[in-house]
Parts: C-alpha cells; structure tokens; sequence
C-alpha cells in the first residue's frame, strides 16, 4: 500500500566502479496506527448510547365522591395485585376472603401466567385489575407492573391506595416467609 | 492488511460520527424499563425526578426560559419568599432543578453552581399529605404553560420507594394534570405474549396510543 517504486526504471546495469547503494525500503510500519484505530473503536462502542430514553404515558382518574361517576367493579371479574417488599407480588381474585384464603403470593417471573389465565376465565368486560403498591414497593415495582399491563393487554386497570387490612396481611405473610 | 485497516477506519469513523455525548447529569437515576416505544420530547417539558432514595426534584425544559421565570416568580409571591433577582436567576439557569422545600429555597439559590452540585438536597416533601410542596411547583408550571400544551415527565431512580411516586401522583391529580410520562429504558417485547402479537400485526408503535 504505502510503497513507491523506488527501483532506478530502465535496468541499465551500473558500471563496474559505481557502488551499489542499498535500497530503501520505504514501506511504513502501519502496526500502531492500526492498534490506535483499534483503540478508538472499542473507546466509541463504549461510549456510544444507541437507546434512547422513552416515555411511557399513564393517565390518572379523576377522583371523585360521586357514586354515579364512580366505576363500577364486579367483585368476580377483579384481580387485585399488591406489590410487596423484595419484589414480591401477593394477590387475589374477587374479594378478599375474611379468612385470607384466597391470598397468594408470587414473583414478577410468574405474575404474567397470573394475569393471563384470570383474562382467559372472566369476561372481558369485567376483567379489571386493581393495582396495589405498599410503601415498600419500589418505582421498579409500579413500572414493571404498569409494563405488565400494556404487555398481556389489559384494557382496564387501576392503581388504589392499600388498605390497612391488605396491608397488615401482607406484613404477616413477610414475616412469616421471612423476607426482610 | 490493507482491507483489515480499512474496515477498522471505516468503523472508527461511523462510531464517531454516530456518538452523541449524553449531557453530564447532576443526577445519577438508573430507570427501569419498559417495553414503550415513544421517544420522549423535551420542549414544554416539566421534568420531575426520583431519585434512590425517594427524593423529589423538580426542573423546567432549558428550551422554556420565559415560563421558568413565571414559575419562579409565581412560587415567590405565592410563598412570599422574597427572592431577589439574582436568586431568580439562579433558578433560570441551565440545567438548573430545585431541590429544597420552600423555607430552604432562598438559601439554596444563593449557592453557586459548583455548590450546588455538591449540595446534599433534601428533596422537594411530597410524602406529607398536608404539606405536598410538589402541588405548588406543579401550579405554578400549570400556570406558566397556560395555553400550551405542557408535559410532565417523571423520571424515577429503580430503587425509589412508592409512597413518593404516591405523593407526585396526588400532586399532579390535585393539579388536574391526568396525564403524564414516564421516563424508561427501552427494552424488547416479550416474545408469544397478545403485545407482541399486536405488534407484529401493526408493525411498530402500538405501545405508543
């Protein structure tokens, strides 16, 4: 590549006194500019950010007092998630039994199997889900559930306030498994 | 040789080229992900941020300097802080974001910008019920970007507890703001689940409604 034709064009033999001068080589050694450009690159893949941030919209209800603007939620069509501590996810379908006996607990890994086969057993104009982050959820938590919803297609879901009831027994089903 | 060089050339330069430097953030946030495709715009953007430990941070779009004055100054005879207009200025600032409740704001904005980056925030309280400081930033910004259409964008540190989230959310549904942004990561859609059935029926941006 980097070469010129140094050879003295024609080929004349040189007379017998003329000294053979030494050739030159001119090629240039290009193993360090290819380490440098090798450098470089590895530094730009690095540093380069190829995603870029995106927005994920929520809508909030309206609060109201009004019976009439309230929504309705029948009982059997719910799927109420409470979002725990350590990424835990403690639910139960249709109302909560006065002995807890309809309450489970599961992981973020399964909680999809969850949703899906409770929206394949109701009717889709019931099925609603009622979302519940405790204080100890994190931002995580709510997000990856809120991504949960847009992936399994949920058309209605809700984020409610806890309540103390749920709350306690949540508390004692950390307890009692004990997650800290 | 020769073709290696030339391919690791020709990389070096698409690699430059493409890379754009991410501006320094004075906040370190790692944010979830989630499978939204929507880039987010910053212009008439108000930006609420999260951070690990549940504080709140609230800032203005640089590209809406007139409104960031109107916020601060309906802040300041709102609360009667008093503020001069060095301090407001302070406020104007680029890439500026408040950090304190409003008895602490004054002081705050006489640091200079090298304190203030090293400034130990309390956060703006917004998990006091009955002193959510985030509803008046929140008025003021609403009041601000009266006939345009402003948006609210939180962005939120992975580890930050809810009730924060719970606060923000209270301010801005006492603000009838109904609608905001979450700020995420990308992240592929699950493969065999209905969004990613959706998704190859109408190609990319259904996430988007």
């Amino acid at each position: 590549m980097a070469e010129m034709d140094t050879s003295s064009g024609g080929g004349h033999k040189k007379g017998p006194g003329v000294k053979k001068s030494k050739k030159l080589s001119t090629r240039v050694d290009l193993t360090p500019m290819v380490d440098l450009g090798f450098l470089l690159i590895t530094f730009f893949i690095f540093t380069t950010t190829m995603s870029q941030p995106t927005a994920m919209k929520l809508f909030l209800p309206k609060d109201t007092d009004k019976p009439e603007e309230q929504n309705k939620v029948k009982a059997s069509g719910a799927l109420t998630l409470l979002l725990g501590k350590n990424d835990q996810i403690y639910y139960y379908e249709g109302e909560l039994a006065p002995d807890a006996s309809n309450f489970k607990t599961t992981s973020f890994k399964e909680i999809r199997k969850v949703i899906l086969d409770k929206k394949r057993a109701t009717d889709e104009k019931d099925f609603v889900v009622v979302i519940k982050p405790d204080n100890d959820a994190t931002y995580k938590n709510t997000v990856d559930i809120l991504d949960e919803m847009t992936i399994n297609d949920v058309k209605r879901y809700a984020m409610v306030d806890i309540s103390p009831v749920e709350y306690s027994l949540v508390q004692r089903t950390e307890q009692a498994g004990g997650v800290k | 040789m020769t073709a290696m060089c030339d391919v690791a050339f020709l990389l070096l330069s698409f690699f430059i080229l493409t890379t754009k430097f991410k501006p320094p953030d004075a906040l370190s946030v790692t944010t979830p992900k989630s499978v939204s495709t929507q880039i987010l715009k910053t212009k008439n953007s108000v930006l609420i941020t999260l951070d690990k430990d549940g504080k709140a941070y609230f800032s203005v779009s640089d590209e809406n300097g007139p409104e960031k004055a109107d916020i601060i100054d309906y802040v300041d005879q709102q609360k009667s802080l008093g503020l001069t207009d060095a301090e407001k200025s302070a406020f104007k600032r680029s890439g500026a974001y408040v950090s304190t409740p409003f008895n602490q704001l004054k002081s705050y904005l006489q640091l200079n910008s090298d304190q203030m980056k090293n400034f130990k925030a309390p956060g703006i309280p917004v998990t006091d019920t009955l002193n959510n400081e985030m509803q008046m930033w929140l008025r003021a910004a609403a009041d601000a970007f009266q006939g345009k259409t402003m948006s609210v964008f939180l962005k939120g540190d992975n580890l930050a507890k809810y009730p924060s989230l719970k606060g923000i959310i209270d301010a801005l549904k006492k603000n009838d703001i109904m609608k905001f942004s979450m700020i995420t990561d990308p992240e592929g859609v699950p493969p065999g689940t209905e969004l990613a059935k959706k998704v190859e029926a109408k190609g990319r941006a259904v996430t988007d409604q």
